[in-house]
């Protein structure tokens, strides 16, 4: 299950306080500070509950974990009381007061709870029926009327609520207010009228809403993609891991037969602990439906025909026949580990070309040369934990909230729990740094290096919050967080390089999509080879060679071009074939110039899960299989590798690595059978060997200024947004937020915005609300790929670019 | 020889202005103040420890004794919060107390913070009293004017300022930590303890929660003294406390008295029994503590004599009921008060409260099931030591008190209602004779 | 909702009483309830932005507490105590003949606007039961008479003295009093009156010595 990434040893945890106590007479030595029910667990004892949670505050409301403490006259709850030395505590299976306290709480439960465990969601798989069955009476006592509620209410779209089942243990309510900070819903009235609820015309719009479904201990709350939908005895769980994000979730995806019925959390302490963010549990619409049955070919007619494999393949080795070293591959952000290795093999070594590139996105040859010499081949570097531990955690172009929410959560919990600092360098402060308590370091776009540069000087530029954070960074262990978006900010990259070298702070680097690093890894950039390791780099050369069993001849050795570059030797005739693999146009900054190369190039191949844009121009489309389809290896942000499985065990549908096999098979250059195994030995025998690292950049920070009318644009992603990966769940898609456009009072004065504003480009323009926001003047800030705010699409612009702006007349 | 009425906190409430500065200050009021600003603190919480004055909010936890466990030199700010939440069905001693005499309180609370070192005092008054918010906040004004709260007060340094703060409804904002959550802006639900609020409370600072009444003791005794204060009550249950005596006496009314007067002396300052009237029950404290009986008048009313008896002295605001009075609708109404207030944190409660009342009501329409009587009192013994906070141990009061002397009336609701039993307007104060 | 100066400026002096902003925010639903006469999805909005609280925060306390309501309330609001010890006293009594004259039950309104009712639980006035408040100002020793004298005399206008107060005003004027508490009102009503004495005047009915030793000359004769 190795990859190509060491794990260096962990720091072990300071000892802790220990102290002796017994449980149901059974001696045991816990942390201080160990709440009863956890000790209980670690004995094998299950307390019931139903408001704890690991993870939440204890609020020690519903009573059901009563224990008797020797010495203590009332029964106690063991959900809320801390272990103490010498302690004895008995359970319900030792002590009748207990046993009695247990059964008394089980029975006020059920009074009000409606019998529908046949239609529940829930039905099979809750606490509330388990206790039941188990320590409840047989017959109810209670005869009078039950509580009655109007049926499922709509918390948001995608969550429902059956108040009748709630049990009021809080937990839903406590997650969103403390693990996600988003206190859109709370308890409402009191009594035995408490309920939970939202505000009149205020949806619970959380990007974590999905995790109160999970947490709910009864099947009070729902979600509309699932409800109704199983049983779950019908079902078969898998664990997965959420292809969406770099943050590496642990997920378990749910099927029954061969669809896909739901995903949750799964619990994961190191990386996304219980939690997981709603594109990953409900956007998996894309992966339950291959959308090619057959490879297409495009015949004579201009037309694409189905195709069987033998002639598909043909074809492609008909076309790809003279394109060694005059072809180039595009692979997009989503792969996994493997199929990213099999693109680097097959770019270098079947088609001769070194013009690879992941970036289907923004990008810059700093960022390839930071990546290249700062993250390839580094292993696990900062870690969850050390984020939650540091002593200041500085994010440049990063909005965790909307990039990585796990990423988020985290330094949520440690600015909550620690008050971690967190500063944010950025044009405005976003509700999620809010939500993290956290510092804005304001900042145009483009002066991102500059603002980082000022930090590596003690910070007395940024005022007396810069030089407070700039100290901070000195100590063991300060974190920099560096986003997807510095690439576009000449400079930024290469003053996190050096702002972690003067202080000594830890750097990382996180992607937002999941394939990212990965592909970092596996080499997937011009002049990078896997393990981090220099296409210059004769010894570099000469380890890849044989690892992927080739003669090192076969390699090219001239560096070659990023995908700008690319796709500009594309319109010039420069190929003579591309490989082009999970792309989408829209995502780059130029979506017509590439669309122009896809058409201009002699002979495209285009090897996909479902039609694109790409489709339109493709000679053959080569259909691979989709994330559930397909077993592989994520490398999440940290470094850390996430092996997954494969959901749907008997699906045919192959790999990237597969198809790149056979059409190396057909070119009479063979590569092997490249299957998982295979590709995970080869992953193994590239891990990184320290040979051949390139130079760390250092580039100039430069910025842009707006002349009047005019402004600077930021922009990064909503985390749901009109992803390809989004689409089809519209449930999900109504709880995004809404995209406006925000620039500064004075801004808006000077261009005489009121309540619309026309951003403009020679390419197209874009009418969106106007909310007046502090920030720097002379920027507008609008979500890069938003319903109404297609940055790159329509205005052809990015985080940089300057923009015209004016009053606008409402859309 | 009969107990003596000690008017005390009372004893100018007969003066037209007993509520304004002058009308305080003109008996001594502020006297106490210099007195104590010219203790050493701990002197001060010293000298209250020692008087062993109980809390007069109902627990009767010793008030020095609280005092000296917020932590000193901590760093953090420390804060006083008067509970004014008087809500207990019975109660009603704090809100005449407000109404004739606030000074006493807000001299108090002076006192109160420059020993505890708290620089913030909130005075957390139930809504629902107008009359008795308007009082204690011009009482607050009057004290800024003459410079006994403010900054550097009469020169000593110390700092305080005073804010009165009207709650909306809520019977458990009475309890502590439920008050505090209020007090911060949220739904009056009571808190985990530990940490206790002494140690972290108002937004998790050191703080002391004190009854109305009890800071109100606090400028008589820093005037006169431990001997003087001693003198009243019985040792573990010093001083004198006002009783509020209801029902159906002649003269209903708040009596201070000493702690240890019996209830058939305080019934014969309030005129004894109304007209024509028998006492079938009565309360010491308030609707949560365990009712009584005739045979029950001699007890001293002190906390370790309720105790013995099985009930509690509580607020030591008795009701008294004669025998016009339905146990079983006054037993219903006063769950049907608990079912109204209980939070709905803690499910025994919640649950508990509404089932119970459920129950009851059939009782008390007369056609409640025998066999309800043993689910009811399992009911009570669901909820009792088992609920998050004392409101739920209270809702599981009444009826096993009441069952205890009065089973056969709740057998007779399994078929006669409670108004044919009892007609409802014979207990009414139309239908009594003299209330004077 | 709509915002005057004064009340911008009353909003602001609420916030600055406390150390933390948020403990203003029951004060605020009072004085939102001076402003609308009742705690409207606009005031809950209203709140929300002055504390920076999510409006689910704000309306999840409101729903909390009886005294706001959420429906419109009359000019006047009145309150029946039917907790046991009022309800036995005369409470139930008061309570039916009210609801008959009015013509409607607890929490409601009457057609014209004018009263609403409710029935109110202990009000810590169980030495005067009945308890009534009209706006909560107190009508202690209630009958249905008197209360119905008091909504006749309310109907055309002509003053009403509250037991332990000011003349009536009405639901939202006292709503604002315990917004800001001060209303220059704290001088109306008797300090005391004859159940709040009851104890006083029967110990110097007695002769008995007033205990207090507030007297300068006594305090050290005491200790
Ligand atoms: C449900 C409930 C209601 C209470 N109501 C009041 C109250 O209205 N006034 C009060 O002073 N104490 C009340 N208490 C007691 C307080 O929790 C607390 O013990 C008291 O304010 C402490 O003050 P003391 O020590 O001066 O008595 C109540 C307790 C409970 C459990
Ligand atoms: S006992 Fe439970 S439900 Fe009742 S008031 Fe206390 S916490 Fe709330
Ligand atoms: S699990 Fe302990 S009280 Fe709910």
């Amino acid at each position: 299950m190795t990859a190509t990434i060491p794990v260096p040893a962990d720091s072990s945890p300071p000892p802790v306080d220990g102290v002796s106590i017994t449980v149901d007479g059974v001696p045991m030595t816990v942390p201080k500070g160990t709440m009863i029910i956890r000790a209980a667990e670690q004995i094998g004892v299950e307390v019931p509950r139903f408001c704890d949670h690991p993870l939440l505050d204890p609020v020690a409301a519903c009573r059901m974990c009563l224990v008797e403490i020797e010495g203590q006259g009332k029964p106690q709850p063991a959900c809320a009381v801390a272990a103490s030395e010498g302690m004895s505590v008995k359970t319900q299976r030792t002590s009748e007061m207990a046993e009695l306290a247990q059964r008394g709480v089980m029975e006020f439960l059920l009074i009000n709870h409606p019998l529908d465990c046949p239609v529940c969601d829930k039905g099979g798989e809750c606490p509330l029926q388990n206790q039941a069955m188990e320590h409840g009476r047989s017959e109810s006592r209670f005869d009078l009327e039950k509580r009655h509620f109007d049926k499922p209410i709509n918390l948001s779209a995608q969550i429902l609520l059956d108040r009748e089942r709630c049990v009021s243990c809080a937990r839903c309510t406590r997650f969103s207010e403390q693990i996600a900070g988003d206190p859109l819903i709370e308890l409402f009235e009191r009594g035995s009228k408490q309920q939970v609820g939202i505000a009149e015309d205020r949806p619970f719009d959380s990007y974590f809403s999905g995790n109160t479904v999970q947490v709910c201990p009864v099947g009070a709350l729902t979600s509309s993609q699932y409800r109704f939908r199983s049983r779950p005895f019908d079902l078969v769980s898998v664990p997965t891991v959420c292809e969406h994000c770099s943050s590496g979730c642990g997920l378990r995806t749910d099927v029954r037969r061969s669809t896909v019925l739901r995903r949750l959390a799964w619990d994961t302490p190191e990386v996304n602990e219980e939690w997981n963010c709603d594109k990953g549990r409900f956007a998996f619409a894309h992966a339950a439906t291959p959308e090619f049955d057959t490879p297409l070919v495009r015949g004579d007619d201009g037309i694409l025909h189905a195709a069987t494999w033998p002639e598909a393949l043909e074809r492609v080795a008909e076309g790809l026949a003279d394109a060694r070293g005059r072809s180039a591959v595009l692979t997009g952000g989503r792969l996994t580990l493997e199929d990213s290795l099999a693109y680097s093999k097959f770019a270098r070594a079947v088609l001769g070309t070194d013009d690879v590139d992941f970036r289907a996105r923004p990008h810059s040859t700093e960022e390839a040369d930071f990546l290249a010499s700062v993250v390839a081949g580094s292993g696990l570097g900062v870690t969850y934990d050390q984020l939650e531990n540091a002593p200041v955690v500085v994010l440049a172009g990063l909005d965790p909230e909307e990039e990585s929410p796990i990423v988020f959560l985290r330094l949520r919990k440690a600015a909550r729990k620690r008050q971690l600092p967190i500063a944010s360098i950025a044009a405005w402060a976003t509700p999620g740094l809010g939500k993290m308590f956290g510092t804005l370091l304001p900042t145009a776009p483009g002066a991102e290096g500059e603002a980082l540069s000022a930090l590596a000087r003690g910070g007395d530029t940024l005022g007396s919050d810069g030089r407070r954070i700039a100290a901070l960074l000195n100590e063991p262990g300060a974190v920099i967080l560096v986003g997807e978006r510095l690439a576009t900010c000449t400079g930024a990259l290469s003053a996190a390089a050096a702002l972690a070298h003067t202080t000594g702070a830890r750097l990382a680097w996180i992607p937002r999509r999941a394939g990212e690093r990965g592909a970092v890894e596996a080499g997937l950039l011009p002049g990078l080879l896997p393990g981090g390791r220099s296409l210059a780099d004769a010894q570099s050369r000469a380890e890849v060679a044989a690892a992927w069993g080739v003669s090192v001849d076969d390699l090219p050795t001239k560096v070659g071009r990023e995908v700008d570059a690319i796709v500009e030797a594309a319109r010039a005739g420069a190929y003579n074939a591309l490989v082009v693999a999970g792309v989408d146009p829209f995502d780059t900054r130029r979506p017509d110039d590439v669309i122009a190369a896809l058409e201009a190039v002699p002979f495209l191949v285009s090897i996909e899960v479902r039609p694109s844009a790409v489709t339109e121009f493709a000679d053959v489309v080569l259909p691979v299989s989709t994330i559930t389809q397909r077993a592989g290896t994520f490398v999440d942000w940290e470094g850390r590798t996430r092996v997954f499985g494969q959901v749907f065990r008997t699906s045919l549908a192959l790999t990237d690595a597969r198809v790149l096999a056979m059409i190396a098979d057909e070119l009479d250059r063979p590569v092997g059978r490249q299957d998982v195994a295979g590709m995970r030995k080869e992953a193994a025998a590239l891990a990184p060997s320290g040979s051949g690292r390139r130079e760390v950049p250092s580039v100039a920070a430069s910025s842009v200024s707006a002349s009047s009318g005019q402004a600077v644009v930021s922009t990064w992603h909503h985390l749901l947004d009109e992803g390809t990966l989004q689409r089809g769940d519209d449930d999900l898609a109504a709880t995004a937020r809404t995209a406006v456009a925000r620039v500064s009072a004075a801004t808006a004065r000077a261009a005489g915005l009121t309540d619309f504003v026309t951003l403009s480009t020679d390419a197209g323009s874009l009418d969106l609300p106007v909310v007046v926001t502090d920030m720097p003047d002379g920027v507008v800030w609008l979500p890069t790929n938003s319903h109404n705010s297609n940055v790159r699409r329509v205005l052809g612009v990015d985080h940089g670019a300057i923009v015209s702006l004016a009053s606008g007349g409402g859309a | 020889m009969a107990t003596p009425l000690t008017p005390i906190l009372t004893a100018h409430w007969d003066d037209p202005d007993s509520f304004t500065i002058d009308g305080y200050s003109r008996h001594g009021g502020y006297d106490a103040l210099p007195k104590a600003l010219a203790m050493e603190p701990d002197a001060v919480i010293g000298l209250v420890k020692d008087t062993g004055l109980r809390g007069r909010g109902g627990a009767g936890f010793p008030t020095g004794l609280k005092w000296s466990f917020v932590p000193q030199n901590d760093g953090k700010p420390h804060y006083l919060v008067v509970n004014a939440d008087e809500s207990e069905p019975g109660a009603c001693k704090d809100m005449p107390l407000l109404m004739a005499n606030p000074h006493a309180l807000v001299e108090g609370i002076i006192i109160t913070c420059y020993a505890i070192r708290a620089r913030h005092a909130f005075i957390y008054v139930r809504g629902e009293v107008p009359h008795a918010i308007r009082r204690v906040a011009a009482a607050v004004r009057e004290a800024y004017q003459a410079g006994h709260i403010g900054t550097n007060i009469h020169g000593s340094g110390f700092d305080l300022d005073v804010v009165v703060h009207s709650g909306a409804g809520a019977y458990i904002c009475g309890e502590e930590t439920a008050l505090l959550d209020s007090l911060e802006g949220r739904r009056g639900q009571p808190r985990l303890k530990p940490p206790f609020p002494a140690v972290a409370g108002l937004y998790a600072s050191p703080t002391v929660v004190n009854n109305v009444e009890t800071i109100s003791n606090i400028p008589y005794i820093i005037r006169n003294g431990v001997d003087w204060f001693r003198q009243f009550g019985t040792e573990k249950s010093p001083g004198f406390k006002l009783f509020s005596v209801s029902g159906h006496v002649r003269s209903p009314g708040v009596y201070e008295a000493p702690l240890g007067i019996t209830m058939r002396e305080l019934i014969d300052y309030a005129g004894g029994m109304r007209e024509g009237s028998e006492l079938k029950f009565w309360v010491p404290g308030g609707s949560s503590v365990p009712m009584l009986t005739a045979e029950h008048l001699d007890l001293p009313m002190t906390y370790e004599a309720m105790a013995e008896a099985g009930t509690m002295l509580g607020t030591a605001t008795p009701m008294v009921f004669d025998q016009t009075v339905s146990v079983v609708k006054t037993v219903t109404r006063w769950l049907e008060f608990y079912k109204h207030e209980s939070c709905g944190k803690c499910t025994p409660c919640r649950e508990g409260t509404s089932w119970m009342t459920g129950l009851l009501e059939t009782f008390e329409a007369g056609h409640g099931q025998e066999s309800d009587l043993q689910i009811i009192d399992d009911i009570c013994h669901q909820i009792a030591g088992r609920s998050f906070c004392a409101l739920g141990d209270a809702a599981a009061t009444p009826f096993p008190g009441a069952m205890k002397y009065f089973r056969d009336e709740f057998v007779a609701g399994t078929h006669t209602s409670a108004d044919d039993a009892f007609n409802p307007v014979a207990s009414t104060v139309l239908a009594g004779a003299s209330t004077r | 909702m709509e915002i005057d100066d004064t009340t911008r400026d009353e909003v602001r002096a609420i916030i600055a009483r406390y150390p933390e902003t948020r403990s203003a925010l029951l004060p605020l639903l009072h004085l939102v309830q001076s402003v609308e006469g009742s705690v409207t999805p606009d005031g809950i909005e209203f709140v929300a932005e002055q504390l920076e609280l999510t409006p689910a925060e704000v309306a999840s306390v409101a729903t909390f507490y009886t005294m706001y309501k959420r429906h419109r309330t009359g000019r006047h609001h009145i309150g029946v105590c039917t907790n046991s010890l009022c309800a036995l006293l005369g409470g139930d009594v008061v309570w039916k003949s009210l609801s008959d004259e009015l013509g409607i039950g607890h929490d409601e309104t009457t057609a014209d606007g004018e009263f609403s009712i409710e029935r109110i639980e202990c009000q810590a006035a169980c030495t005067h039961a009945p308890s009534v408040t009209i706006d909560w100002e107190y009508f202690d020793d209630a009958t249905p008479a008197s209360v119905s004298e008091v909504i006749a005399k309310l109907r055309a206008g002509e003053p009403v003295q509250s037991t332990r107060g000011p003349v009536i005003r009405d639901f939202r004027a006292t709503e604002h009093t315990l917004a800001v508490t001060d209303d220059g009102l704290a001088g109306e009503g008797p300090s005391a009156d004859h159940r709040m004495l009851a104890g006083l005047t029967a110990a110097k009915e007695r002769g008995m010595a007033l205990q207090d030793t507030a007297a300068p000359a006594s305090s050290e004769g005491e200790n």
